[in-house]
């Protein structure tokens, strides 16, 4: 019955969307963080979605693989930080939180799309169910 | 007349299968709809059905099997006989995903209220059988 289908194919994309919300949790939350040098400063992170596809042309998302973005950390100076190097310059991060923002209104749209598609078509194998009663 | 069980639902039985295997197929659009070079698939009902009516009427017809190594009939038939197609995306993005999330979602909600008045006209069709059987 291809409905039950329906459940994996839209759990897989509730399942990618989570994770794409996790990495956008964390760079919102690393916006901030500073290291000594660039190598040592938080790189954003974001994942890249591949399909799984059956015989059917039919079937759910995985999460690729995660990247690490490699623009540029900013410098800022900040002499009496402790993490600060021998010119006194301290390595943010480089997220972009306004990027980060529109990425998560996203992922939750994606989600909510994937949820509307799993309880419909609960409603409609319930229905199924009920035939002739 | 007698009463067929085999054959009360007539065109339904295919549709309702069918109609599940649209919204498979539109639900694995909308769970890639953010996946790099992803293509948005569906396929034509009407096409479709006529197919799986063409299946159908082939399997009732009878052919003789002289030597065992003849193919029967049944040796060609599958469920699936329809062609998928890919859609024509209005504005394409950047990263190759034809996907566009609103008309995903309005093919899928057609696609469910179809699905319910095959539902429908089968809950009659079981009714009227009822009444029959029940001579009420």
């Amino acid at each position: 019955m291809s409905l039950f289908n329906v459940f994996n194919i839209a759990g897989s994309g509730m399942q990618a969307q989570t994770v794409r919300m996790n990495t956008t949790a964390s760079n919102l939350a690393n916006v901030d963080s500073v290291a000594t040098t660039p190598d040592q400063a938080y790189k954003a992170k974001h994942p890249i979605f591949a399909s799984v596809l059956n015989a059917q042309m039919t079937g759910g998302v995985k999460v690729g693989e995660i990247y690490q973005s490699d623009a540029e950390n900013m410098m800022r100076y900040e002499p009496n930080n402790p993490l600060s190097n021998e010119e006194g310059y301290v390595f943010q991060s480089n997220v972009n939180s306004i990027e980060e923002m529109v990425n998560m209104i996203s992922a939750s749209r994606s989600y909510q799309n994937n949820v509307e598609v799993m309880n419909t078509s609960k409603e409609l194998l319930t229905k199924t169910l009920a035939l002739g009663k | 007349m007698a009463i067929s069980f085999d054959k009360a639902f007539g065109i339904q039985e295919q549709a309702l299968d069918l109609r599940s295997k649209r919204s498979e197929m539109i639900a694995s659009n909308l769970a890639n709809a953010d996946t790099p070079n992803y293509k948005a698939r569906d396929f034509d009902f009407k096409t479709a059905l006529s197919q799986a009516q063409g299946v159908q009427q082939i399997s009732t017809a009878k052919v003789d099997q002289t030597n065992v190594k003849h193919l029967s009939l049944d040796a060609g038939r599958s469920p699936s006989v329809y062609e998928t197609l890919y859609r024509n995306p209005i504005s394409p993005s950047l990263d190759g995903n034809t996907v566009e999330t609103h008309v995903e979602q309005a093919n899928f909600a057609e696609n469910s209220i179809q699905y319910q008045a095959t539902l429908n006209f089968i809950s009659h069709r079981i009714m009227g059988l009822m009444s029959a059987i029940r001579g009420e």
